[in-house]
């Protein structure tokens, strides 16, 4: 007995929610998410993101919109007769039901004679190595292995699209990284749709084939991680994945597609995003910040933190203060002193506003 | 794996309903059996031809009742759409036309056809004088009516309402739909009760020379005469309501804030009121301070005093009360000083206030909301009260027991029963009303569910001393009191031959052992089986209604939900005296005509205690994690397979306790149950009632006692139980408030 995939794609065409008379949780969003794929949402709390993921399950009817799963028109279905399944963050595990009882549950429900449903179950649990666990009550095993009983439910159903609800958010620091690659490996073996949701833009990045970024109700960018991390559409993309310092900058002069900007006298290179001359911000990461290249905006090292792998600067100068890291610990800067701060050739962009 | 259930064709449940519906035209007498609901005698009596036992539709093939013959149509309809898909809007339409059109049809005949022909003058005249007459609704009316209820919900569910859910829809329109037939309908009759003159016709005078009578009103006693019954009662219940809340608030405080050795025998109290058959603590005031009780005597040999009838009155009901309702401000007021989050008053201390200054400026504040609820429930609780007034009124009126004397007494007039009723419903309605709209959204109790790991501060000194004195002295005459009513149903006459003796026992309860088996010769068997019958048919069907209620309530949201809300929580606030008179009047005549049967009895508590079972179900269902549900849904259960699987099982202790708590009130029950028994259904306590009316004290209060350890033996037994069946991590949390 194997678990198989039925991954169809997701689609949203100008879903809107509103709660009670003008609250909008969801403010007309267009999403396309292609089938056998790991979408996530990511988004600071309230932006939206759950009641995304809750109007695929079925569990948030759209106010107005129209969501397809595969070619079926859902828009008006109820959770129940929708092929989705979910993993809740917490868990909702039965607490009066068996591990085995708790995985049957749903195949009961779609048709499977008792002694197949048992063995689909099973293999469920095998799937997430919880073989041998199958008559404790959720309430005897640890929160990493009741999250895995939680996956099998809704995986052994062979769901269309399956949602993820902060699946790691009640797990401790170390299990995280175990269970999320836990769960990126099953998707990608059996080739799951899969609709995750999360605000730990780390767990998004290493995860996705995409994230959705959204803000206040709506979509801000979409992209893979990469083009998330490298070209974010504006600052607030590129401040939510991984830290950026943003800094004003004059962009001289446009070649092409590259553009020559400069900051305080000192000049560099990159990647014009179509921008015209004149006024910019640019964004830059803080491994991207180069400290005393000899070449450089002047600043002052007002903070230096060791943190085991690397060193942790605050610089200030004119431009204001940023943030930046720097892989030798051995010979640390002491606060106070004077550098010259340069850009990496790759990494810094500038912000399309 | 999943089919959609939208794109399928075949409709068990609505199959169920329109066969249903089929069986109770063509194969159910029609009209209410006589004999009562589980006699089966009509089965080998005429029936089908028989025109009282007949299905309509034989009384329909012999000429007969033919205006029951539209009915057809709309059972006929929803056969139509049988091989329809759901999303078809015509499927919709048809099963609402029909369910609407076979449930209208039915109420309208009902209505305006009754034993004596037409209801209403106009129809006489419009139709001429045919000799047009039904009775009652029996079982093939009753099971038509609900089929077409559940016809109507499924078309309203396949349009869509509630996402289409079949189940919610038709659990909302059958709640809906018997409280409105039990708890407004009667209301609705007993006020226009009210403007009923004696020849029948309506008036306006009528009303207002009732409402306006002295014996209302009058403020006789500010100068020594008599006060109306409405200032009585007014009265009565702001005293009471002022005193429980006292008193319980000094419990509370015991049992919380000091460091008092025998707590659990204080919270032992709150089972009380639970157990105890209302009018019983009056019983045991008149063996304690009556004429010839042992106080009065002993006080009177004492100082060579004559012995008066002081406790025959307002101080005789308002002591009965405080000690009947102080347990429940009690149990109140332990949640709410509880509830009071201990880190705020610990917070209050590290800023330095000290105990006084904490207690009197963060943790009294707190409890403010909580102690205008015990208020308002002492005042609701004293107000409906029926059984103290009775046994120890005296000339004191009240509203409830004068209504009581308005329908029994000689005066047998049920336009002043009803008017009584109002103002008695006003006053209670009032409160019920302070009560949700303003305190509902005041709560400041502010248990979260996340660890709260605080300690509660005990109380400042100077508080402690007089709460403790006055909390133990009341808890000892609560005790002695009990104590009375034990040893009171083992003395032979009180006051005048105080020998020991057993008598009284065994006049209730004696048996004989005969070849044939048991024979209970005790005069008390016979109301005894009927209480624990009625109860134990009646408790279920409470849990049950109650249940779904709060499942509505807690876990779905549709239009209208607050006056639903509402509507389910009113029969709390309306007097048993209130719904005793409202039944009588509204079902002794057709289309519902049940008084004198046990199935108004049922109904009444069902409707009576309906709010404890919602209250408990809310309380426990808003433990479980709502993701619990949604979870199943995904599953891809319905939402009454996830009810069934997922949340009934893990209410089970919720369940038990609106069981046995449904079960407990309805045996201890008196206000409604006294206008609503007969010879054949004679209830416990009105049997006792009797027995105190003849001054037959030893036999009464002989069967008082045995009620209360029946109840406290049922009570200690779901303790037990549900202590044990405690699944998992989550259900740990969850208390039965019992």
């Amino acid at each position: 007995m194997t678990i198989q995939s039925k991954a169809a794609p997701v689609r949203f065409d100008g879903v809107s929610k509103v709660f009670g008379k003008d609250v909008r949780a969801v403010d007309n969003i267009d999403l396309h998410v292609d089938a056998g794929k790991l979408v996530t949402l990511l988004g600071p709390s309230g932006c939206g993101k759950t009641t995304t993921l809750r109007m695929i399950a079925g569990l948030e009817m759209a106010t107005s919109g129209k969501i397809l799963i595969g070619d079926r028109d859902v828009t008006k279905l109820p959770a129940t007769d929708r092929d989705v399944s979910m993993v809740f963050q917490s868990y909702a595990l039965f607490p009066h039901m068996t591990v085995l009882e708790n995985v049957m549950y749903g195949l009961t429900f779609s048709g499977f004679a008792k002694p197949e449903a048992r063995s689909r179950a099973l293999a469920g649990l095998d799937l997430v190595g919880l073989k041998g666990f199958d008559s404790r009550l959720p309430s005897e095993l640890s929160g990493g292995q009741q999250q895995r009983v939680a996956v099998a439910r809704a995986l052994v159903l062979e769901p269309q699209v399956l949602l993820f609800d902060e699946p790691l958010s009640n797990l401790d620091a170390k299990l995280r990284r175990q269970v999320r690659e836990d769960i990126r490996a099953i998707q990608k073996d059996l080739g799951l749709t899969v609709v995750y949701v999360t605000h730990d833009q780390e767990e998004a990045l290493a995860v996705s084939d995409e994230i959705v970024v959204m803000r206040n109700a709506a979509i801000a960018q979409m992209g893979t991680p990469r083009q998330l991390y490298d070209a974010p559409n504006d600052r607030f993309v590129a401040d939510f994945i991984g830290e950026a310092n943003l800094l004003p900058c004059e962009i001289l002069s446009v070649d092409g597609d590259m553009a020559i900007i400069e900051i305080e006298g000192y000049r560099h290179t990159l990647p014009s995003r179509g921008l015209p001359t004149g006024p910019a911000t640019i964004a830059v990461r803080p491994s991207r910040l180069v400290i005393d290249s000899g070449d450089g905006v002047p600043a002052t090292v007002a903070k230096a933190t060791y943190v085991g792998v690397r060193m942790e600067y605050t610089l200030t100068g004119k431009f204001g203060q940023v943030f930046a890291v720097h892989d030798n610990v051995d010979t640390p800067l002491e606060p106070g002193t004077e550098v010259r701060m340069g850009f990496a050739a790759k990494g810094p962009v500038l912000l399309p506003e | 794996m999943r089919v959609s259930t939208t794109d399928k064709t075949s409709h068990p449940v609505l199959i169920f309903w329109i066969l249903a519906g089929w069986v109770g035209y063509c194969l159910l007498p029609w009209y209410m059996v006589e004999d009562g609901l589980w006699s089966f005698e009509w089965l080998f009596d005429g029936y089908p031809f028989d025109e009282d036992y007949a299905p309509a539709a034989f009384l329909i093939g012999q000429g007969e009742k033919i205006w029951l013959s539209p009915l057809l149509i709309p059972l006929a309809l929803p056969l139509l759409v049988l091989g329809r898909v759901k999303s078809d809007p015509v499927y919709s339409r048809i099963l609402i036309l029909s369910g609407t059109l076979g449930f209208g049809w039915l109420i309208a005949q009902g209505f305006s056809i009754g034993i004596r022909g037409f209801n209403y003058d106009w129809l006489g005249s419009l139709f001429g004088d045919i000799r047009l007459r039904q009775f009652g609704m029996g079982y093939g009316a009753m099971i038509c009516a609900t089929a077409f209820l559940f016809l109507l919900t499924q078309g309203i569910a396949a349009r869509g309402a509630i996402n289409g859910d079949v189940f919610v829809v038709s659990a909302i329109g059958g709640v809906i739909t018997i409280v409105t037939a039990f708890v407004f309908f009667p209301i609705a009759k007993m006020l226009f009760a009210a403007f009923v003159t004696e020849d029948g016709a309506y008036s306006i005078s009528v009303f207002f020379a009732k409402f306006f009578d002295d014996r209302l009103w009058g403020l006789g006693c500010l100068w020594g005469a008599r006060c109306g019954a409405a200032w009585n009662s007014l009265f009565l219940a702001i005293m009471v309501g002022f005193i429980t809340t006292a008193l319980g608030l000094a419990f509370a405080l015991v049992v919380t804030r000091s460091g008092f050795r025998y707590k659990r025998a204080l919270r032992a109290l709150t089972v009380l009121p639970i157990i105890t058959p209302p009018f019983v603590i009056g019983l045991a005031l008149i063996l304690l301070f009556g004429l010839s009780g042992t106080v009065t005597q002993f006080v009177a040999e004492l100082f060579d005093l004559t012995p008066t009838r002081w406790l025959y009155g307002m101080p005789g009901v308002l002591i009965a009360q405080t000690l009947a309702f102080t347990p429940i401000a009690f149990l109140v007021l332990i949640g709410v000083v509880e509830g009071v989050s201990p880190s705020m008053e610990e917070a209050a201390q590290t800023l330095r206030a000290n105990r006084w200054q904490t207690f009197k400026t963060v943790s009294l504040p707190l409890m403010r909301p909580g102690l205008a609820n015990a208020f308002l429930l002492g005042f609701i609780e004293s107000m409906a009260d029926f059984g103290n007034p009775l046994v120890l009124g005296g000339n004191f009126d009240v509203l409830s027991t004068e209504i009581f004397f308005a329908i029994v007494g000689a005066q047998y007039d049920q336009g002043r029963a009803a008017v009584l009723a109002i103002v008695l419903l006003f006053f209670t309605l009032s409160a019920f009303y302070a009560q949700r709209m303003w305190l509902g959204k005041k709560s400041y109790t502010t248990v979260t569910g996340k660890g709260d790991s605080g300690v509660h501060p005990l109380m400042p000194k100077g508080l402690a001393i007089p709460v403790m004195v006055v909390a133990l002295g009341w808890a000892l005459f609560t005790a002695a009191v009990y104590a009375m009513i034990i040893y009171g149903s083992v003395v032979e006459l009180w006051g005048v031959n105080n020998s020991l003796t057993f008598k009284h026992y065994v006049t209730a309860f004696s048996v004989r052992f005969e070849e044939e088996g048991i024979r209970w010769t005790g005069a008390a068997w016979d109301s005894f089986w009927t209480t624990i019958t009625i109860a134990a048919i009646a408790a279920p069907l409470t849990a049950a209604v109650g249940l779904v209620t709060a499942y509505l309530l807690t876990r779905q949201s549709f239009a209208g939900k607050n006056a639903f809300e509402f509507g389910t929580m009113l029969s709390f606030a309306i007097p048993g005296t209130v719904i005793g008179v409202s039944y009588i009047l509204a079902f002794n005549v057709p289309p519902i005509e049940i008084t004198g049967t046990g199935v108004i009895l049922v109904i009444s508590f069902i409707f009576r205690n309906m709010p404890v079972g919602v209250r408990a179900g809310i309380a426990s269902m808003s433990q479980l994690d709502r993701s619990l549900d949604e979870s199943s849904l995904t599953l891809g259960a319905n939402s009454w397979q996830t009810f069934r699987r997922v949340i009934l099982p893990l209410l089970r202790p919720a369940i038990l306790a609106a069981l046995v708590y449904s079960f407990v009130r309805a045996m201890t029950a008196i206000s409604a149950v006294i206008f609503l028994v007969s010879a054949k259904y004679d209830m416990a306590t009105s049997y006792i009632i009797g027995r105190v009316e003849n001054n037959d004290y030893g036999l009464a209060i002989a069967y008082s006692t045995t009620l209360i350890f029946v109840m406290l033996a049922v009570v200690g037994a779901m303790q037990l139980i549900v202590g044990r069946t405690q699944i998992g991590r989550r259900m740990s949390q969850s208390r039965t408030n019992v």
